[in-house]
């Protein structure tokens, strides 16, 4: 019964192993991703990001038809072409970076969406916008996992400076001049994770395996790697159980899985043992 | 050597000048409050002489010129109380000199953090979160960073803002045995009876220099009937500096 239910799956169709591989790949990278993300109080910014990123896969996707490579070169160049101006932007002008982001991205995804209607069809924007984590080839497996692990290896060697950054940006600035390139590192590595992302998951819900996750383990953990441990956990339950409900279920497999980590969350808000609703309300009656 | 010399120093944002044209020498290993009236350009000034802020016109020489030599209190601190992290990780940033971002903490600094903790009396609480802290805790902590950070210029903005007498004395008693240790400390403080009884030297500004000297000296009622006419001019729009501010923001 459970092996029909869970294992069979992956154990008479490929297509399920490639999506497993795929998505473990995706929880692993992202979700350390979105855990500092949060941290930064910027997680409305992957949300921008992954609109940004869109022209520039369209484009890719018209010259190349969809070729992985030449999509996720043109999502990166997209995604770090908008970040960077709206850093040039807020650093030379008096608008701060969050105005500067915001108008850039939505050119950006208008662009994107004139683009991929006007040179394709209606399935194309479909899957540009929601990914098919069933139907992953080669290309964009190996696409997946060099991101995770190029992401693992970055963050391990940023993993001070950016957790400074997020704590006491002020203080960092004033011990090291490393303040701007962690910055710029850690941009990269959103644009990277979601361009990978959105292979699988499309570029509305890459952001979404990125930041639900790692705000459902803010209630878990009292520390950054305690909290990356448990956004991964959660991200990487998430993707295995979406996979095998939508396989017997037919339901569309990438918002599903972000349907179940969004589980996840409300149950953590309840709770979450470090600021959950159910654990401030004790602290409340003791006190 | 960790004096500073202000040689003709304008400070400011944008083109605003908050201090104008100031002159003074603190000397090596001196214990000195900074006081003045409110508006009267004294953070700005600490920021001028931490380094953080370039100055719009004239020279400030620290004869420290490496960074590390340097540690800095700002008033208005960036620190994220509800980001996860325990009062031994945040001291511990105290030793990026030493660490940098990839180096090991481990074992051969524990000692060094554990007599910063203890230090500022902190004992016991090196597991809590800071955002568990109070106001006076949390500013204990800050102490203990500043001490790891084992700088020969220490500057200090408004360290006793809204904390209580206990913590203030304590972490006085740190200040003092950085004096002692011949460091050089700066702070910028509202309290004058603190400044009577504890700093040597005091230096009074308002938007341009009041009085620099021995405490006795410069806090007298004279000088400050003097500041606060000068801030009354202060009180006016700030005059525009023909400068255009050359530093990063």
């Amino acid at each position: 019964m459970i092996y029909d239910l869970i294992f069979a799956p992956f154990i008479e169709f490929g297509f399920m192993r490639r999506a497993l591989i795929g998505s473990l790949a995706i929880s692993l990278g992202a979700a350390p991703v979105g855990v500092f993300l949060l941290l930064r109080q910027m997680s409305l910014m992957g949300d921008a990001m992954a609109h940004a990123i869109l022209p520039g896969a369209a484009i890719g996707y018209v010259i190349s038809g969809l070729s992985v490579m030449a999509m996720t070169l043109g999502g990166i160049a997209a995604g770090l072409a908008v970040a960077l101006l709206s850093g040039v932007v807020s650093r030379s002008t008096a608008l701060r970076e969050d105005a500067s982001l915001a108008a850039f991205y939505l050119v950006s995804l208008a662009g994107g969406v004139v683009i991929v209607s006007s040179a394709g069809s209606m399935i194309d924007l479909f899957h540009v916008l929601f990914g098919s984590v069933l139907a992953l080839n080669n290309a964009a497996l190996v696409l997946l996992c060099t991101v995770t692990s190029l992401t693992l290896i970055t963050l391990a060697i940023v993993y001070r400076p950016l957790t400074l950054e997020c704590v006491d940006p002020q203080f960092l600035r004033s011990v090291s001049g490393l303040s701007a390139l962690t910055h710029y590192a850690f941009l990269a590595l959103v644009v990277l994770n979601l361009v990978s992302g959105f292979q699988a998951l499309g570029t509305l819900m890459a952001v979404g395996i990125m930041i639900v996750p790692a705000a459902a383990a803010r209630l878990w953990a009292q520390s950054v790697s305690s909290m990356i441990i448990f956004a991964s956990a959660f991200a990487a339950i998430s993707c295995i159980s979406g996979l095998v409900i939508s396989f017997h279920f037919a339901f569309e497999t990438g918002p599903l899985i972000i349907l179940i980590a969004g589980t996840f969350y409300l149950a953590s808000v309840l709770f979450g043992p470090f600021g959950g609703i159910i654990s401030n309300a004790k602290i409340g009656i003791q006190s | 050597m960790a004096g500073v010399s202000l040689r003709n120093v304008t400070l400011g944002y944008d083109t605003v000048a908050a201090i104008r044209d100031l002159d003074a020498d603190v000397s090596d290993g001196s214990l000195t409050a900074i006081v003045g009236p409110n508006g009267a350009g004294k953070s700005t000034l600490l920021r001028g002489i931490s380094g953080e802020l370039l100055p719009l016109s004239g020279h400030i020489t620290r004869h420290a010129p490496n960074p590390r030599d340097i540690a800095y209190l700002p008033q208005q601190s960036s620190v994220d109380r509800s980001f996860p992290i325990t009062v031994k990780d945040f001291v511990s940033m105290g030793l990026w000199h030493q660490v940098g971002p990839l180096g090991g903490i481990g074992s051969r600094y524990a000692h060094d953090i554990n007599r910063a903790i203890e230090a500022v009396g902190l004992r016991g609480l090196e597991g809590r979160s800071i955002g568990a802290l109070s106001g006076g805790q949390m500013q204990r902590v800050m102490f203990a960073r500043l001490l790891l950070q084992d700088a020969k210029l220490v500057l200090l903005d408004e360290p006793f803002t809204a904390i209580d007498a206990t913590t203030t004395a304590d972490l006085l008693n740190i200040v003092r045995g950085w004096h002692w240790e011949g460091r050089t400390v700066l702070a910028v403080l509202h309290d004058h009876d603190l400044v009577r009884s504890h700093f040597p030297k005091t230096l009074m500004v308002a938007r341009d220099l009041v009085a620099h000297g021995d405490t006795a000296k410069v806090l007298t009622s004279a000088n400050l009937l003097k500041a606060r006419r000068m801030c009354e001019a202060c009180d006016r729009p700030p005059e525009i500096c023909e400068h255009k501010f050359a530093g990063a923001a």
